[in-house]
């Protein structure tokens, strides 16, 4: 991997996600979009304010993993149907520049999303955040970015859109049922919860409560935001690992 | 001149194939031990074979390249050209003895130095053909051409600032070669470059390899237009896995006393095998 090479491959990235403005538009607005469904379920059931509050919370935390991880996986899944992913490995190209490189154009979206996500959970919704919003977007940021490098790792082993796509339900869903949105995971069965409690969607989900209602950022947030990151990191780097230079 | 041989697979012996100087060549590219620096050859395959899917594809291929010599590469589809081009290029697994520009195809060494063209469209057709041009021009870095030089040497003019999608095919087309002329390669291997294109822009792009290879540019070039063949400096028949012949054009004719090199081409695959009767 060198700069020059991972710096043209996010260049082109970006640039080719400034041509396709309905997907970046998609990526920002579909959370918030979702959201502002949740909040109109819930605004008619009586006390159901402090419900909302930890649902759109958890969100904040699960709707950014979702989206980024299909929209990556099918943006690398596309470069390598078209056969410029095979062109690149002719060239000086290191895999690491382009799995790197997208992460970090997509990362650039999740931050416009999370923004605009915060934002409308804020002063369009009225959330309420006990200790700072700050928190809750970068937070919203760190799950984007593991949504990233997930959808990258799953790519490197799809070897079609279709196939990719199937993998969302693979990798996503399971995540969401065991991370404690639906049933607290100490509720669990006991094998669910251990399971539940390794799954990076639960300790994002984990961390993001705990900044909507402590009124301190405990180590516990900071812990989890670092495992999070790390758990990215090990992704891509199998994912550059593993993506084959050469057909068999 | 260069003799003409039934290239086999396994052929032992001395490899006679692309070498338009008597000097006796060594292994791999080095230059010979003596005062003199001979040209050493650009690319040395010995005995490759490849299997896709349990199936052996090439059969044992001798193949070696001369500094600035354009070879085209020419026989019917499913004989295994792109096959050998992946194989050199680095992105196809292989057993046998591949050696291109002194390292093994593709590592790290050689990537710079080489470029390939794809017969199926390998850009980014939501980009604009500069765009396209340009993000290769990066990834080569110091030795990337000028991008604009590039682009008048393929022809594109207007269309440049547009997506690519939303250019013709022969448009498109320009783009991928031209993504691969802005690396200024010394191995520059194209699959199918003129498909598609018409008659004038042909000759244009000809003359652009021809000026390359003076430059010392080695080529090599895959065809389904027999009358290319005129324009490369070697030519190497290909079926099913195995070399035919290694011929020139002309040489291909008077041998086989065909009036095209289609017909002599042909007249080889379906046994009239005035080559080896002409060569031994």
């Amino acid at each position: 991997m060198t700069p020059r090479t991972y710096l043209a491959a996010t260049a082109r990235i970006l640039a080719q996600l400034r041509a396709d403005r309905r997907t970046v538009a998609l990526i920002v607005a579909v959370p918030s979009v979702l959201l502002t469904l949740l909040y109109f379920i819930y605004t008619d059931l009586p006390g159901a304010g402090p419900l909302f509050d930890r649902i759109a919370v958890s969100m904040i935390a699960i709707l950014p993993m979702t989206t980024l991880f299909l929209v990556t996986s099918v943006a690398m899944l596309r470069e390598r149907v078209s056969g410029t992913l095979e062109r690149l490995w002719t060239t000086p190209t290191h895999r690491a520049d382009v799995l790197f490189g997208y992460a970090t154009a997509f990362v650039c979206t999740a931050l416009v999303q999370s923004l605009v996500l915060c934002s409308v959970a804020v002063w369009g919704l009225e959330v309420t955040v006990t200790a700072g919003w700050g928190w809750v977007l970068l937070l919203a940021l760190v799950t984007g970015f593991v949504g990233v490098c997930l959808g990258l790792l799953v790519s490197a082993f799809a070897r079609s859109e279709f196939q990719a796509v199937q993998f969302m339900p693979v990798v996503i869903a399971p995540q969401l049922f065991l991370c404690g949105l639906l049933v607290p995971r100490e509720s669990m069965p006991r094998p669910l919860e251990v399971v539940g409690d390794a799954l990076p969607m639960s300790w994002a989900v984990d961390a993001v409560t705990q900044v909507a209602t402590e009124t301190d950022v405990s180590a516990g947030f900071v812990h989890r935001v670092g495992f999070l990151l790390a758990f990215g990191l090990v992704a891509l780097t199998v994912a550059a690992l593993t993506v084959p230079r050469r057909t068999r | 001149m260069m003799k003409n041989r039934q290239a086999s697979a396994n052929s032992p012996g001395p490899h006679d194939l692309g070498h338009r100087r008597p000097a006796p060549h060594t292994a791999a590219s080095q230059h010979s031990s003596g005062g003199e620096p001979t040209a050493s050859p650009v690319v040395e395959v010995r005995d490759l074979r490849v299997t896709r899917g349990g199936k052996e594809i090439l059969h044992g291929l001798d193949l070696s390249l001369t500094p600035g010599s354009v070879t085209g590469l020419l026989g019917p589809s499913g004989c295994g050209k792109t096959t050998l081009m992946r194989t050199l290029v680095g992105v196809q697994r292989y057993r046998g003895s591949v050696s291109v520009l002194g390292s093994r195809p593709g590592s790290p060494a050689v990537r710079a130095r080489v470029s390939y063209m794809a017969q199926g469209l390998a850009v980014y057709r939501d980009l604009t053909g500069r765009q396209n041009i340009s993000y290769f021009a990066r990834i080569a870095g110091e030795r990337a051409r000028n991008v604009e030089e590039v682009v008048a040497d393929v022809g594109l003019g207007d269309v440049i600032d547009r997506p690519v999608s939303s250019y013709s095919g022969g448009e498109a087309s320009r783009v991928n070669l031209a993504c691969a002329l802005v690396a200024n390669p010394e191995l520059l291997v194209m699959d199918e470059p003129t498909v598609g294109l018409d008659p004038v822009t042909r000759e244009e792009l000809w003359r652009t390899f021809r000026a390359m290879a003076e430059g010392g540019t080695t080529i090599l070039v895959s065809s389904h237009v027999m009358d290319e063949a005129f324009r490369c400096d070697q030519v190497l028949l290909m079926r099913e896995g195995r070399f035919l012949a290694t011929t020139t054009a002309a040489e291909l004719l008077t041998q086989t006393g065909k009036p095209t090199v289609d017909a002599a081409f042909l007249a080889i695959i379906t046994g009239t095998d005035t080559l080896t009767k002409a060569a031994s």
